[in-house]
């Protein structure tokens, strides 16, 4: 008999689908109660796993009565729990950011099929962290594909519906790239459980067989993850997708899905392949260019935009390009400040997205900056929500955006000066950038405008007291994200404690 | 069908009948002089309304209309640089492709040789599922045994695609009743739909309809066996269950949505679905808790080869049927009417 608590991500896993199902039965408002209660227990559940892991160390739970390679496994270890708490906290406090707007915006007939699409998600993000095997991994993909084209689409015009449709036709390509590279891989190992698949590698790198048709299944896996988690070329989905679908949905799709997939790529690093085979693939150096590039596309066309949330869109290209370039980096301090990133990036974009739709609400609903003009005045939490998150952005100390990129300069300049020099550089680069386009909203919002607007519809000041959830919401975010900046130090640990697991 | 065959047709059939004596010869030679179209009485096609004429814009207008949304829009006809960069991507596009196809036939060359008894993938997993997967699982089909018992878990997220997909579609076609909202440009209700569906699809069909007759209840019965016998023959809950939901399409082609809504409507999905699903979730969650503790298995194997065998692969073939039957007879129904 094993402790309890290992249990404790199967029954998560079992409680988000039976929350799911059970909510097409159910009417909107208790599926809502349902979600939030069910992301609620998840989260709870991951943090025991986390706290259980840090004392007996990572642990390998098997679904069934047959040991690994014949049945499936998920495992568990301290930064498997980190993220699935992690991921809990961020996609909670979306919806109940954006709770008012699904009410508003999504018909009152299908709020049920919103909530179940959300339990789902969250169930394929859970089962993405945990799971120890390829072809499990890839069914929860699937899930994950599927119900964020929803969430795209539920706010019906013609915009979503285009972007879902993008969404979809990239997404299937990455997942097929993706379902390519498994059954390669597949052919040259015989296993799909991670672990083993790990040391039939090893010995196929030892006997120097099959050398070719093993670099093709790693980089169609990477590019197909890659493809799904819109690294630069691959983004073009990505403005619309965010900037018109309902704002929880964005909020969500922004800080949880795309980072699901980088979290099973760093995986799939370090537990299918090995460190050191990826690093003498070479395939990182592809992923290093591109997230360059990314830093600096993404930040150039948010540069260009009119639209905030569009504009807050395109700054995620940029930010998913810092996280392949810390993994193409190709160390472990690289990879410690990717998943880093990855929570700043997460607490910082989902407080954007939120609070950008408290500015937008007193602006009589236009997204465009001239109308934002004062925003902050009227909607001061909101504004504050802001003004945190674009200083996160830029990397402004106290706050988390600064520590990863503490941590991205910290691990460049251990590299050679080839993969220093453009690091640093383009660092530099993207930061200012960054801080064009964010201080420019920033200081657009707070510019008064005195009675401009006075007595026009759309435009009357809101006060806390109208808005008690919403403010909440952005007060727990800025706490979130004050946590990550000033208590930084115990984080890393736990993720430098998290990727020794891996192996 | 001509319109004065239909004329014809309606303004004898009344006199005809009443004084002759319906004999299949008679109705032979009516049918062999042509004046009783036999479509009468037994299809009927609802005629598509006649649309009111629209004012046609001249096509020059609608042509500069077209010409300046794809000027605006997506920029087509842009001087320089976007035009060539269009031309580029096409190109580059075209390249990426064949260099991508080339890529992986090349690869596949390098790969194990097919059916060779040295490949990787010939090592102790499917060994065990061969040599004792009977014995482990109950079930002397070894794909069931596979996919129900050692590798559920995967299985249990694929129905759950299969769900969310149907979530997803309903999202995206159902047509709501109750949706009346100012300013709203598709006031379409379900009975509207109803009628609408008719307009070019055949209705009380008898070719069809006496086919259906014969063919609906065969292959309902044989979708059935189909998932039953899962664990003891080819076949399964994602066979059966397609097969199940290809009769209950066939059935509503046949005989329309109001045949069909009086034992399947969307409350009947609902709950068949939510049913099935958390069956086979709270079913796997003891089997997995059960296996994971090294606990004892409560549930018998039974007798290989018997129809009550296999543990719980045969109750867990059922709700997967039953999910497939579901969703594939969903998605034929909101793609056609947008809710059933």
């Amino acid at each position: 008999m094993r402790d309890f608590v290992q249990n404790l991500p199967l029954f998560s896993i079992i409680l988000c689908l039976l929350s799911g199902s059970g909510s097409s039965m159910l009417k909107g408002r208790t599926a809502k109660w349902v979600n939030t209660v069910g992301i609620s227990l998840v989260g709870v559940m991951s943090m025991i796993v986390m706290l259980y892991c840090t004392e007996h160390g990572s642990f390998v739970y098997m679904m069934g009565h047959f040991p690994a390679p014949w049945g499936n496994e998920i495992r568990a270890g301290v930064l498997e729990g980190f993220m699935a708490m992690f991921f809990c906290i961020i996609m909670l406090l979306s919806m109940l950011g954006g709770r008012k707007k699904i009410d508003d915006e999504v018909e009152s007939t299908k709020h049920n099929l919103y909530y179940i699409l959300v339990d789902l998600l969250l169930c394929s993000l859970i089962a993405l962290v945990y799971t120890n095997d390829f072809f499990t991994a890839y069914v929860f993909v699937e899930i994950n594909t599927i119900a964020a084209c929803g969430l795209i689409m539920i706010r019906q015009n013609g915009r979503t519906i285009e972007a879902a449709v993008r969404y979809l036709i990239m997404s299937q390509v990455g997942s097929g790239l993706f379902l390519v590279g498994i059954c390669m891989l597949y052919d040259l190992t015989g296993h799909l459980l991670m672990s083993n698949i790990r040391e039939a590698i090893a010995q196929i790198v030892a006997n120097g067989t099959y050398s070719e048709p093993m670099l093709v299944s790693i980089a169609l896996i990477t590019v197909g993850l890659a493809i799904k988690s819109a690294l630069f070329p691959f983004h073009s989905w990505l403005p619309d997708a965010y900037g018109y679908s309902n704002v929880s949905s964005a909020a969500i799709l922004s800080s949880l899905v795309s980072k699901g997939y980088i979290f099973l790529l760093i995986k799939i690093m370090y537990r299918v392949v090995g460190f050191d085979v990826i690093i003498n693939s070479k395939v990182l150096h592809v992923l290093f260019i591109f997230g360059l590039i990314a830093m600096v596309s993404g930040s150039v066309s948010a540069i260009h935009e009119n639209d905030i949330r569009r504009m807050i869109a395109f700054s995620s290209v940029a930010q998913i390009g810092y996280i392949y370039m810390g993994l193409g980096m190709g160390t472990m301090a690289g990879v410690v400040a990717s998943i880093f990133h990855i929570l700043a990036h997460a607490a910082t974009k989902s407080m954007l997205f939120i609070s950008a739709i408290g500015l937008t609400d007193v602006s009589g609903g236009s997204r465009h900056f001239k109308d934002l003009t004062g925003a902050a005045y009227r909607n001061r939490i909101a504004g504050l929500g802001f003004a945190v998150g674009s200083l996160s952005m830029v990397g402004i100390p106290l706050f988390s955006g600064f520590v990863s990129k503490l941590l991205f300069m910290e691990s460049a300049v251990e590299l050679h000066w080839y993969k220093m020099l453009p690091a640093l550089v383009v660092l530099g680069i993207s930061t200012i950038l960054n801080a064009v386009y964010f201080m420019k909203t920033v200081i657009r919002i707070y510019t008064p405008v005195g009675s401009l607007y006075d007595g026009k519809e759309g435009y009357e000041v809101r006060a806390w007291s109208r808005q008690k959830l919403y403010t909440v919401t952005i007060i727990l975010f800025i706490i979130v994200n004050s946590v990550l900046g000033l208590c930084s130090g115990p984080i890393i640990d736990l993720i430098q404690d998290g990727l020794g697991m891996f192996t | 069908m001509s319109k004065t065959m239909h004329d014809a047709g309606c303004a004898d059939t009344p006199d005809d009948e009443m004084k002759q004596e319906v004999t299949e010869s008679s109705r032979f030679k009516t049918w062999l002089a042509g004046t009783k179209d036999p479509y009468i009485g037994h299809v009927e096609i609802k005629r598509p309304e006649e649309e009111p004429v629209k004012e046609e814009i001249p096509i020059d207008e609608r042509l500069k209309e077209k010409v300046q949304i794809r000027e605006d829009v997506y920029a087509y006809s842009g001087e320089g640089f976007l035009s060539k960069y269009r031309i580029l991507y096409r190109i580059a596009a075209v390249v990426f492709c064949l260099l991508l196809v080339a890529t992986l036939l090349l690869t596949v060359s390098y790969m194990p040789k097919t059916g060779s008894a040295t490949n990787p993938v010939n090592n102790e997993v499917p060994e065990k599922y061969i040599e004792e997967g009977l014995q482990d699982t109950g079930a002397t089909n070894i794909v069931a045994g596979m996919i129900l018992d050692y590798r559920a878990f995967d299985t249990l997220g694929e129905s759950h695609v299969l769900f969310v997909a149907t979530i997803t579609v309903i999202i995206l076609m159902r047509i709501d009743k109750k949706k009346k909202m100012a300013g709203d440009t598709d006031p379409e209700t379900k009975e509207q739909a109803e009628i609408n569906d008719r307009i070019y699809e055949p209705k009380n069909d008898a070719i069809l309809q006496f086919a259906a007759r014969f063919l609906v209840p065969l292959i309902m019965i044989f979708g059935i066996y189909v998932v039953l016998n899962g664990h003891l023959s080819p076949g399964g809950g994602f066979s059966g269950g397609a097969i199940i939901g290809a009769g209950l399409i066939l059935y509503l082609n046949a005989f329309g949505f109001e045949k069909t809504e009086r034992f399947f409507t969307e409350k009947t999905f609902k709950r068949i679905s939510f049913v099935s699903l958390a069956f086979y979730a709270l079913a796997k969650c003891y089997s997995f808790f059960m296996g994971a503790n090294h606990l004892d298995n409560h549930i018998p194997k039974g007798i290989p080869g018997h129809i009550l065998s296999g543990g719980l692969i045969l109750p867990l073939n059922i709700a997967v049927g039953c999910v497939v039957a579901c969703t594939m007879y969903a998605f034929y129904a909101l793609f056609r009417k947008g809710g059933f």
